[in-house]
């Protein structure tokens, strides 16, 4: 064997090394969760390091997606007015969707004006939408509370919808979709306009025919994270939603975290099938995971 | 600017100041029309609660205060707050806040050092892995991407509550690994380390103000934040013309001399901005610490964010939170600022 051979060999050998010890400890933690879910005994914590656990059932599972949610009623001593499984999916999948639809229509509108436009106040307006990317939303959040509980769309104050929900989660993930859609359009080679321009295209044409289908990767990714944050968040949800019927499985998730006993195996169960849907469009958009995401104009 | 540029582009006669100038209005006018729906949702829902926000944080806003409403006026009189001046802000940074375990400086220098040392671990494990995946002869490619995207898709609640059970003393994940070690080598480790509250600092010296949690805190945000910038990092080294190493081999050039003159500046523009966003998101962690270690022991491992949180949660002093919430908004926008001088700095070095 040539020593040129023998580096390769060993450059081999320590890659697969690093990235079989990176996979164990990514997978550790999620391994743990797992073998939570199946154990039978709802008990706090693994007793154990065993991936199946004795007497291992799907029990958890089964309780999480049929049993109504004790917690969640609008009328506790009935049952029959409690949350299911299938009611919670429901209202995070319009939550979730009706934020990425918002993010994605006003993120990309805004991103095509950031990229093609030399206009009075573009300067000032790009740092703005970065600038409020720094604002914590939890000091935020009492202000926000008053503000929409103020606006009265039906009788009912927005603070109580699902509507009021998704303008909130929409505004804090519109500045990074903003900043990574404009970012991408700087990619798309302006001769293409330019072309389209001189066939007589207006403005608003070039952009839905030809700036939006080039730029697929982006919006993906853009639609990806917003979805994520509706998916996901229940501080706000939980703060500012009381009736039962509108809440989220995220907040089901929550609500089980009691202060002193919480069915953890119901907990990992739900866990598992939340993370599901987002693994599902991580892996449906993976390809597009590594092109869409320019952060900032990189590739300008 | 194509637009913008081919409608100055008239031929003739060039076009004078004012001509000039009414074409750019109107430019700004189909510019702002675009602007304006996501412009709307973020003047409601973010700059009007901001600009309340810094209303609030000159007054003694408390509980009783939530009833003043600004469209009624018969709340004005009653429920009005009563304008303190800067006190808010003296009493947050001269640490008078009836709190416990609050100081300031303690806080911000340990917000400082946790996101230093989370982005540092970030970026130095998404590029290191990033190029190991990206290597010619690499069997399994697209199975370590997929396995390796799934600390970011998990929901961050989620992983953070299950990284504090972990850490538990006598059922978490790492105490029981360690029995398994003493059961495997015969050793004798501790197997009942209270990883979350022990409060003798690990390393002594200088960085004796970080206790104990500090670590699990930092390995429980590095599992979650790697993939981001590896995700970054991947797409970047794509873009690297394979002929630029081809050219530095027929030079003799080593893997080590490639890594440095050739990966390494390419990087840096798509590695410059993604850590800028990790350091806003990383100062700002708030899942992580609230959900893990709870600020403690002692408020020890407390960040601004959580502080603020508490702030309104149980304490419920509303003024002095937004007040706080201003606060942490400037140090950021400082780090940020000298960040970005750091970076422009040193660009043209490498361009």
């Amino acid at each position: 064997m040539s020593k040129k051979q023998k580096e390769i060999l060993q450059q081999i050998g320590l890659q697969a090394f690093l990235l079989l010890v990176v996979t164990g400890a990514v997978m550790f933690p999620i391994m743990w969760v797992v073998s939570l879910a199946l154990d039978p005994r709802n008990i706090d914590k693994p007793l154990e390091l065993r991936l199946i656990p004795p007497g291992a059932s799907l029990d958890a599972f089964r309780r999480v997606l049929l049993e109504p949610y004790g917690l969640l009623c609008k009328n506790p001593t009935d049952p029959s007015s409690c949350m299911t499984f299938a009611l919670l999916l429901k209202n995070s999948l319009i939550v979730a969707l009706g934020t990425a639809l918002i993010v994605v229509l006003l993120g990309a509108t805004a991103a095509y004006a950031f990229s093609r436009f030399r206009f009075i106040g573009r300067e000032s307006g790009m740092l703005m939408f970065i600038v409020l990317l720094m604002l914590p939303t939890t000091a935020t959040l009492a202000t926000l509370f008053v503000l929409l509980s103020q606006i009265k769309i039906g009788g009912e104050s927005l603070r109580l919808t699902h509507p009021g929900l998704m303008l909130a989660y929409a505004s804090s993930a519109l500045p990074f979709a903003v900043w990574n859609l404009k970012g991408y359009f700087d990619t798309v080679p302006r001769e293409l306009e330019e072309a389209a321009r001189i066939d007589g295209a207006s403005v608003a044409q070039t952009f839905v025919r030809i700036i939006l289908p080039l730029s697929v990767p982006s919006l993906a990714v853009t639609v990806l994270f917003s979805f994520m944050t509706g998916w996901t968040e229940f501080v706000m949800a939980w703060t500012f939603l009381e009736n039962p019927s509108r809440f989220t499985l995220a907040m089901a998730l929550r609500s089980m975290q009691g202060q002193f006993a919480t069915p953890w195996s119901d907990f990992a169960a739900m866990s598992i099938l939340m993370t599901i849907p987002i693994l599902i469009l991580f892996f449906l958009l993976q390809r597009y995971l590594v092109s869409g995401l320019t952060v900032g104009g990189v590739k300008g | 600017m194509a637009v913008a540029e081919m409608s100055s582009r008239t031929p003739g006669k060039p076009a004078g100041r004012w001509a000039r100038f009414r074409r750019l209005l109107k430019e700004s006018r189909t510019a702002w029309l675009y602007i304006l729906p996501a412009g709307l949702v973020m003047l409601f829902i973010t700059l009007i609660p901001q600009l309340y926000q810094i209303w609030m944080s000159f007054t003694d806003y408390r509980v009783k205060n939530l009833r003043f409403i600004v469209f009624d006026l018969a709340t004005w009189e009653k429920y009005l707050p009563t304008f303190v001046g800067l006190q808010n802000y003296v009493k947050i940074l001269t640490n008078s806040l009836a709190i416990e375990n609050y100081d300031f400086w303690r806080l911000l220098l340990f917000n400082v050092t946790w996101t230093v040392s989370n982005v540092f671990f970030h970026v130095f494990l998404g590029v290191a892995i990033a190029l190991a995946l990206n290597s010619k002869n690499l069997i399994g490619r697209r199975i370590y991407r997929a396995l390796f995207v799934l600390p970011w898709a998990i929901p961050p609640y989620i992983s953070a509550l299950t990284w504090r059970n972990m850490y538990d003393d006598r059922f978490g994940a790492f105490n029981q690994l360690l029995a398994v070690i003493n059961n495997w080598l015969g050793t004798s480790l501790p197997t009942d380390t209270r990883w979350l509250t022990i409060t003798d600092p690990p390393i002594g010296g200088l960085l004796s103000f970080l206790p104990m949690a500090f670590y699990a805190l930092l390995l429980a945000n590095v599992w979650l934040g790697w993939p981001f910038m590896s995700v970054v990092a991947t797409g970047a080294l794509q873009s690297i013309p394979a002929e630029l190493y081809e050219a530095a081999s027929i030079d003799g050039a080593s893997g080590w001399q490639k890594l440095r003159n050739i990966t390494i500046p390419l990087l840096r523009p798509a590695m410059v901005p993604a850590i800028m966003l990790g350091t806003i998101w990383t100062f700002n962690q708030f899942n992580v610490i609230y959900f893990i270690s709870e600020g403690g022991p002692f408020g020890r491992t407390e960040i601004l964010v959580t502080q603020a949180y508490k702030l309104v949660t149980v304490q419920r002093l509303y003024g002095v939170a937004a007040a706080f919430g201003f606060v942490v908004f400037f140090v950021l926008l400082i780090i940020t600022l000298i960040q970005n001088r750091v970076t422009r700095a040193t660009e043209a070095y490498y361009v």
